[in-house]
């Protein structure tokens, strides 16, 4: 939006406005948060992965001073609703899912009971002394087992562990299979990973006896969304309740959600009448917070002998956990939706099946089934390439639409919107040098080292999304009003939790208003202030909640010239807008600034007839469609043949999210994004064992990535608008977790191959690796 | 049973009777009301609680308050001076090296701790050091960006340490 008419905020890389509470240790996270009379909550999780729960003891409990009340399921599952799930398979079975465990548990980390005390060192004490006797049953834990004939059952009412089938099949798949010269067929597991956000999950409820209203603040990233969810659960209803989230410490998916914890502090808030308080610890996070991916497939590429695709044929299983959180489901599908990735295919098969396991939940982690379906096509392209003995460049650049093909319909039946998927190759080849790339590693190979280059061309799709594809509105909505002083209040309905909507609201207000940065303020995160909003999740916030703050900006900018026009005794359209004044054509000496019309807007005795006062605008974007960002990303890694470990030693990244706002905060989610791919491909694993323990519930045993671990980066975008926004962006956050994946698998895979090594399942520690090069390496003296 | 506990939080004397079990990073955010040290794991693992005891940067949460009787901490709350940013919370803000911010004290503290025992750290030297503080929102590369940033601007005006 920097045109020659404006001040130009928009493109630059600006520090945040956000920051200076963050780095002074004066922000408020919801553990911050002391209200009077404030009651503590702690909960009691189930030790077992299924199990029979014949009784609860809670008197020696309810004795401890301190203590004000114990709680069980037979005392809140009346009380509370079940847990909603907004995106049920057809025809899916579907577990109800109380807030306290009923008759049975069904994973480690189950809530079982809860206690409600003075302090939360005596509530975490108190748990100690309830005694549950529980009959442990057989648990399934591996997806692929659960679907065979003789195996426990996670919900034996069910009859089954198939939760759904969920197909997808378009073109003539047999025909294009009969065509095919080649057909290279893999198996890949998308291994259970947790979100881990540094801030555990937390909530304070209050409430309001006189005005039977209730305040919940809640560490999320969904406030409005839980307002809208809520008053199922505790009967509460919606214009009754305000929901803030404040301070939210990271999310990734894993605040994208109604928990039993936060409905179970609203009723006990107003059956108590006292504020209560919970703050997850890590270990409950890692056990009772949701998970991500956790898919396994095969899958089957029907090739032409120069590289030609025609089709894909995929089998999934994805372990959806022992519940449907809010979007469990969903996340198999979009992967199905995505699986073609950057590249023409004539006929595409996917069947899932979603399968209860006696395991805490997947859902959205950032990605959140895009990384699947990238991770399978990038690595499917490589192998097609070593098979057919082609160059996994050109077999790319063979099977990408040339940017004149956009819109482009993929044979899922997705619309992108955008792309020039040749650019940002070549552009990311250049920054890697790539010739000079591939003589470094012809000469590592030489002397007997393990070099291996890898390449990811990625599409993913952002700016969730249009109502139609989401299950409760995927607009999002905004306001913008110019106070009497001339300051600006934006609010947004979007809920950024440090990706610094702070900032680049501001500089697209600023901007199109013509006002210094410094007048602008953002709010966010709190119902009462932002009526509505569908919050930030799937990379929306900045395309979706932005152009509803530009669309509200427009409609102040209309209202104030038929103000002007008539204060200036001008005809409307002769009066020019510029620079955040308004003038006659021919007269900028005569000019009405936006601050003087607000005072006027809103005093009100110079105004057109039949005006209505202030400026003020909201507005709600439906956005056409969604965005598809890409983008290509290039590892060089060294593997120490003696250890297994590996060393990045270069990476590229190149990533097209459209024009930028804020390069700074772009640069920042790519870095970010590309962190998590780092713990997903090197280190991070969720692991249960056979009985359905957590091996992994803390950061000992789920190591994420630590400074040491990351390399120097060298990154470069290319632009390409997006035609469905006014401003063509396209959201930039999970970009790095999507492209990063399968560019460093395919790396260490290259540095492999020469010893005969064709797939590794990911995460690649160092002792995977180490066995890998042991297996196919003649032992040495 | 309370124990009374003597602890210069930030300068100022902080006495407060506490239960022995009762942990520093709790002593500050509940005793002192000093809310910007947080805490991630209560494991000592992730960092977020970092702060300075007697000028050493330790976890908070696996030091008993008691165990800090008598001593000098510094929080997130003390850094900067006369209403001007130390220059650590100054590179931070420069490089972007905070998304969410929940780590960013016990990052700050680190840096601090880092950069009075060694002023000129190369990017390994800064990587190691933060090694026991985990980010999960900046990929790091903008947080030594920040280290190196407020480094060297500690280099040219030694006064503002």
């Amino acid at each position: 939006m920097a045109t020659s008419d404006t001040k130009g905020y928009v493109g630059r890389a600006l520090k945040r406005v956000e920051d200076p509470r963050l780095i002074q240790g004066k922000a408020t996270y919801v553990d911050d948060l002391v209200l009077p009379g404030l009651l503590h909550m702690a909960v009691l999780r189930s030790p077992h992965a299924h199990a029979r729960l014949n009784s609860i003891t809670t008197d020696p409990a309810r004795a401890l001073e301190g203590v004000v009340g114990v709680f069980t399921g037979a005392d809140l599952n009346k009380a509370c609703g079940t847990i909603p799930c907004a995106a049920l398979a057809p025809g899916q079975k579907v577990p109800p899912q109380t807030v306290l465990a009923s008759a049975r548990v069904y994973y480690v980390g189950h809530p079982v009971a809860v206690v409600v005390a003075r302090d939360r060192a005596i509530a975490r004490d108190a748990l100690d002394l309830i005694e549950v006797d529980y009959d442990p049953l057989p648990a399934v834990t591996d997806p692929e087992k659960a679907l065979e004939k003789d195996a426990p059952l996670t919900h034996p009412e069910l009859g089954t562990n198939l939760a759904f089938t969920w197909s997808l099949a378009t073109g003539d798949l047999e025909k294009a299979f009969a065509q095919a010269d080649r057909v290279v067929k893999a198996r890949m597991v998308h291994q259970r990973l947790i979100p881990m956000a540094i801030e555990p999950r937390g909530c304070v409820a209050s409430w309001h006896a006189g005005e039977q209203s209730l305040t919940l603040w809640t560490s999320t990233q969904i406030p409005h969304l839980v307002r809208t969810l809520l008053p199922a659960m505790i009967g509460v209803p919606e214009n009754k309740l305000r929901i803030v989230a404040p301070e939210v410490g990271g999310g990734f998916g894993s605040k994208l959600n109604l928990y039993a914890e936060e409905a179970i502090a609203c009723h006990l808030a107003q059956r108590l009448g006292a504020p209560i308080k919970w703050i997850e610890s890590r270990r409950e996070n890692a056990t009772s917070t949701i998970h991500g991916r956790d898919q396994v497939g095969e899958y089957e590429v029907a090739v032409k002998k120069d590289g030609t695709l025609l089709a894909i044929r995929s089998r999934t299983i994805a372990d959806i956990g022992a519940y449907n959180q809010l979007l469990t489901p969903a996340i198999p599908t979009l992967t199905g939706s995505m699986l073609p990735g950057c590249y023409k295919l004539k006929a595409l098969r996917m069947d899932i099946q979603g399968v209860y396991t006696n395991k805490m939940c997947t859902d959205a982690y950032r990605g959140a089934g895009r990384p699947e379906a990238t991770y399978t096509i990038e690595r499917l392209m490589d192998i097609v390439a070593a098979e057919l003995g082609l160059d996994r460049v050109k077999l790319r650049l063979k099977n990408f639409p040339k940017p004149s093909e956009f819109p482009f319909g993929t044979a899922s039946g997705l619309t992108y919107d955008s792309g020039n998927y040749q650019a940002a190759l070549k552009k990311a080849q250049e920054l890697a040098q790539w010739d000079k790339l591939l003589q470094q590693q012809a000469a590592a190979r030489k002397a007997g080292r393990l070099f291996g280059i890898g390449l990811s061309t990625y599409v993913e799709i952002c700016a969730l999304g249009p109502s139609k594809m989401m299950s409760a509105g995927g607009w999002e909505w905004g306001c913008v009003r110019i106070e009497m002083s001339g300051k600006v209040t934006v609010i947004t309905g979007a809920t950024p939790h440090g990706q610094g909507q702070e900032t680049t609201f501001a500089q697209i207000t600023a901007d199109r208003l013509g006002v210094p940065i410094e007048d602008v303020v953002v709010l966010r995160g709190d119902t009462a202030v932002a009526h509505y909003g569908r919050d930030t999740y799937g990379s929306r916030a900045t395309v979706i909640g932005g152009t509803a703050i530009l669309m509200c900006i427009d409609k102040i900018i209309a209202k104030a010239r038929q103000l002007a026009a008539h204060q200036l005794k001008a005809r409307e359209k002769d009066v020019v807008f510029k620079d955040g004044r308004f003038f006659a054509k021919g007269r900028p000496k005569h000019a009405l600034t936006l601050a003087t019309l607000a005072a006027e807007s809103y005093v009100a005795k110079n105004i057109p007839k039949n005006w209505e006062p202030g400026l003020e605008a909201s507005s709600f974007f439906e956005p056409p469609n969604c965005t598809y960002p890409f983008g290509t990303h290039i590892v060089a890694v060294e593997i120490d043949r003696d250890t297994g470990d590996i060393e990045i030693v270069k990476y590229v990244a190149v990533d097209d999210c459209g024009p930028q706002i804020n390069p700074l905060l772009v640069e920042g989610q790519v870095q970010g994004g590309i962190a998590h791919s780092i713990g997903q491909a090197l280190f991070e694993r969720c692991v249960y064992d056979d009985n359905g323990q957590l091996l992994t519930g803390e950061f000992t045993d789920y190591p994420l990535p630590r400074a040491r671990d990351i390399p120097e980066y060298k990154l470069g975008h290319t632009v390409t608008p997006s035609p469905s926004n006014p401003m063509g962006i396209k959201g930039v956050g999970e970009a790095g977790t999507i492209g990063a994946t399968p560019a460093i698998a395919n790396a260490v895979l290259d540095a492999l191959a020469p010893l005969g090594v064709r797939h590794l399942d990911l995460p690649f520690t160092p002792e995977k690796v180490w066995r890998a090069i042991r297996a196919h390496e003649p032992p040495r003296r | 049973m309370k124990t009374r506990v003597n602890i210069k939080v930030n300068g100022v004397a902080q006495e407060h009777d506490v239960e022995p079990r009762t942990l520093l990073v709790q002593f500050l955010r509940e005793s002192c009301r000093l809310t910007g040290t947080h805490v991630g794991c209560e494991t000592t693992l992730c960092g977020a609680c970092t702060v300075l005891l007697d000028g050493q940067a330790v976890k908070s949460c696996t030091v008993l308050a008691v165990q800090a009787d008598g001593a000098a901490v510094t929080t997130i709350e003390g850094l900067a001076r006369d209403g001007r940013l130390h220059p650590i919370q100054q590179g931070f803000w420069e490089c972007h090296g905070l998304q969410c911010g929940y780590c960013t004290p016990g990052m700050i503290l680190c840096a601090a701790d880092l950069l009075s025992r060694n002023p000129r750290p190369s990017r390994e030297d800064i990587r190691h050091a933060l090694d026991g503080n985990l980010c999960r929102c900046t990929g790091y590369s903008h947080i030594i960006d920040a280290v190196e940033w407020a480094a060297k601007k500690m280099a040219k005006t030694p006064s503002t340490q």
